[in-house]
């Protein structure tokens, strides 16, 4: 592919959608469903890139990636120029190439989106880290600076952490990150399914930290195991990073909820995903799918995890049901189109009363309520008002409550840290530190539940506000 | 990390472990348990700490062998390693000098049942221990409890060791021989915590009892240990796992547990105990 071409031809060229597995045929299996672009779908999406001098898509990014720079890279055939690209700012591209709502970030300020389809950036960035993911395990370490003698603490493995010690290490501080869970990368292992994100992606990027010099521990939980005050004092670190997540599930507060066959969002997929439940030979204990009807209250990336996680352990129909309409729904563009190619019936504007017992303490049913749409809320969204006599019931067999998650409980008794009225910790805007000296925060600990990128972005700001404490250190 | 220091037999199925865990031992506070994964596929399995050896940084547990993951681990030896152990977990049990307290401990339930003992007559209270077991060859910990207790009552459903029948019986027998307990603990098979309840709700005896639901991460994260309690739900593994009894919902707990009917063997026992649950509550 020329890249020479005039600019009038570069507009004529269609966006390229990654080839995905056959809906029918995925639906039996957990490989991932985008098969990634070739070489050449690379090259020709990237010469759609009409390089904008103001870049409006960096400016939609949280961690402004220099897109058009590392696209500008594809075009010349310089993949491990276009990684590097990519890396000064993300350093976990594969991770976000593949989970990250784009078309609410960079592809939502594409100039090419005002007239037509925005240049596929996410599939680009994505095809960037898998191209040269051997030739970067295989290079050499850049220099790193030298010690400073400082030692930084991580609370937890997710993306929030992993970022915030990429660029820790990079500034020559000393980083240990303490997880909970037998496995490194908080919701990247135990939430996101390997449809979506396959897991040997997420050890690949916690290998890259590892060889940087990064110390993982595990079993590690903060709060019981050590507490903050033995990390400052008795273990000497001279700053600590909370990124602990958002992991406590919301119910629906409605009768019925205890009866065996529902699980959380969180559950399902802990077991799926962290515990293997969907390999051969598996131990962990899980419902059979096989043939049952499935209901997935809520509409954001978890509910279409889970209810597509469902559909590949062999259920028989799956409903999302959601209490306002499709408009409204926090999911990923994407991930709403595959679920729909998959068969996922959507109910909108309905909303549970109850869970029905079977008689024997198993769920049987759900009584459901018609709502229509309000004034917006104070998230901008059109709020449900539930419609007068619309009862209805709907045969069920299992269910999966994905509401959304609030911050795990277990640090919230630490003495001198602060929380908000909604349970997330408080912390400075711009310093991101909590009420607590030398004790940083970052991600859905302080935002509540949100997105990767947002937690990666907010680990960095993080890294550059702990270097910052730590130089002024006497 | 996490290797095995000391094992025993200590009834059919029963395992003693100490395991080295200084960190866990550090912390630990009575009513506290760990999650772990004996192998690096197994499932994970909550177990109560029975008690903690700081200075040789031990914990010890009471395992029996039931689901695969615990016959992984009573499987294994002396100086083997445990893949993962994360603890110690829970609230600890609420430890004040309440006067006299009856503590029911039944089968591995007595291994939390001695840990709350112990750190309750170390606050000065009074302690009537009642341990239960099928017949003698289940009889555990008899040592162990006799050195923190005032009183031991060891009882055997078969009479084949100390006085005959089931815990619930002793605990009413205390209640009519006038004895003044100022508060229960009960740990156990929950067949027998919600009979104990129903006992004690009868005398108002203020009531803790330790539950023991499925548990997958047990730091709150899963929402599979949920309970019923005072109609609201709670979270035992963060919220837990010591509960007012008189509040908790044991019918949709013991159902909950059977979910994946990993858990047979109680049944029959479950059975006999229904029968009293009726009388008591008709009586």
């Amino acid at each position: 592919m020329p890249n020479d071409l005039p600019l009038k031809e570069r507009m004529k060229i269609e966006r390229h959608v990654m080839p995905p597995q056959e809906a029918q045929s995925r639906i039996g299996n957990f490989d991932e469903v985008n098969q990634g672009f070739t070489l050449e779908m690379a090259q020709a999406e990237a010469l759609r890139c009409l390089q904008c001098k103001d870049a409006p898509c960096s400016q939609g990014c949280p961690v402004h990636v220099h897109i058009p720079d590392f696209i500008n890279q594809i075009v010349e055939g310089e993949m491990l120029k276009a990684a590097d690209a990519l890396l000064a700012d993300n350093l976990l591209p594969a991770i976000c190439g593949r989970v990250c709502p784009q078309e609410k970030f960079c592809e939502a300020r594409c100039v090419l989106g005002k007239k037509g389809q925005p240049v596929a950036i996410g599939s680009l960035e994505r095809f960037t880290a898998d191209a040269t993911a051997n030739q970067r395990a295989a290079r050499p370490l850049g220099e790193l600076p030298a010690p400073t003698g400082r030692k930084v603490a991580l609370i937890g493995s997710g993306p929030a952490s992993l970022a915030c010690a990429g660029d820790l290490i990079r500034m020559g501080h000393a980083v240990t990150v303490f997880e909970a869970l037998h496995a490194f990368g908080g919701v990247l292992v135990y939430g996101i399914p390997e449809f979506r994100l396959p897991k040997k992606i997420v050890e690949y990027e916690v290998n890259v930290l590892r060889r940087l010099g990064v110390r993982f521990e595990k079993n590690v939980v903060i709060g019981m195991t050590l507490t903050l005050n033995e990390l400052m004092t008795d273990q000497g670190y001279d700053a600590v990073f909370i990124g602990a997540g958002a992991g406590l599930p919301h119910f629906l507060g409605v009768p019925g909820e205890e009866l065996i066959g529902i699980y959380s969002s969180n559950e399902l997929l802990t077991r799926v995903n962290l515990m293997k439940a969907y390999q051969n030979g598996a131990v962990t204990p899980i419902f059979s799918y096989q043939d049952k009807v499935v209901a997935v209250f809520g509409a954001g990336n978890t509910a279409l995890d889970s209810a597509r996680t469902a559909l590949r352990l062999g259920a028989k129909k799956v409903h999302i049901i959601y209490r306002r309409s499709e408009e409204e729904m926090p999911a990923r563009h994407e991930e709403v189109l595959h679920a729909k190619e998959e068969g996922v019936a959507f109910t909108f504007l309905a909303a549970p009363l109850e869970f029905i017992d079977n008689g024997q303490g198993w769920l049987k049913g759900v009584r459901l309520q018609r709502m229509r749409l309000g004034e917006p809320d104070q998230s901008g969204r059109r709020s449900p008002v539930p419609i007068e006599g619309s009862e209805f019931n709907m045969e069920l067999d299992l269910a999966v409550i994905a509401i959304g998650n609030s911050s795990n409980p277990l640090l919230r008794s630490t003495p001198g840290l602060e929380f908000t009225r909604r349970g997330t910790l408080a912390v400075g805007e711009n310093s991101l530190m909590t009420s607590r000296k030398g004790v940083f925060a970052g991600g859905d600990i302080v935002t509540g539940g949100a997105t990767v990128i947002s937690a990666m972005g907010a680990g960095r700001q993080a890294a550059q506000e702990i270097d910052r404490y730590l130089c002024e250190m006497a | 990390m996490f290797e095995i220091k000391r094992k025993s037999k200590i009834a059919p199925d029963i395992f003693r472990f100490e395991i080295h865990a200084p960190l866990v031992a550090k912390k630990f506070q009575a009513g506290q348990f760990v999650v772990l994964r004996p192998l690096e596929d197994s499932e994970r399995v909550p177990l109560t700490i029975m008690k903690a050896d700081r200075a040789a940084g031990t914990i010890t547990l009471i395992v029996k062998a039931i689901g695969l993951s615990t016959r992984q681990l009573a499987g294994m030896n002396e100086g083997d390693t445990i893949a993962d152990l994360l603890g110690p977990l829970g609230k600890p049990s609420e430890i004040a000098k309440f006067g006299t307290v009856a503590i029911v401990g039944g089968g591995v339930g007595t291994a939390v049942a001695f840990a709350v003992a112990q750190s309750l007559k170390e606050a000065g209270n009074r302690i009537i221990n009642i341990s239960g077991a099928r017949d003698k060859s289940f009889v555990i910990l008899e040592d162990d409890l006799k050195e923190i207790s005032d009183e031991l009552i060891i009882a055997t459903d078969d009479g084949s060791y100390g006085v005959k029948g089931f815990v619930t019986e002793q605990l009413k027998d205390l209640y009519q021989k006038g004895a003044q307990i100022d508060r229960v603990i009960a740990a156990g098979p929950l067949p027998m915590m919600k009979l104990i309840a129903e006992i004690t709700r009868a005398h108002a005896t203020p009531t803790i009892v330790s539950l023991n639901p499925i548990m997958v991460d047990g730091i709150g994260m899963c929402g599979g240990c949920r309970a019923l309690v005072g109609g609201k739900i709670v979270f035992v593994c963060v919220d837990g796992p010591e509960f007012d009894a008189h509040q908790v919902d044991f019918d949709s707990l013991m159902r909950r547990n059977n979910a994946y009917r990993g858990i047979e063997q109680e049944k029959e026992h479950a059975c006999k105990l229904d029968a009293q649950i009726e009388e008591v509550k008709n009586a």
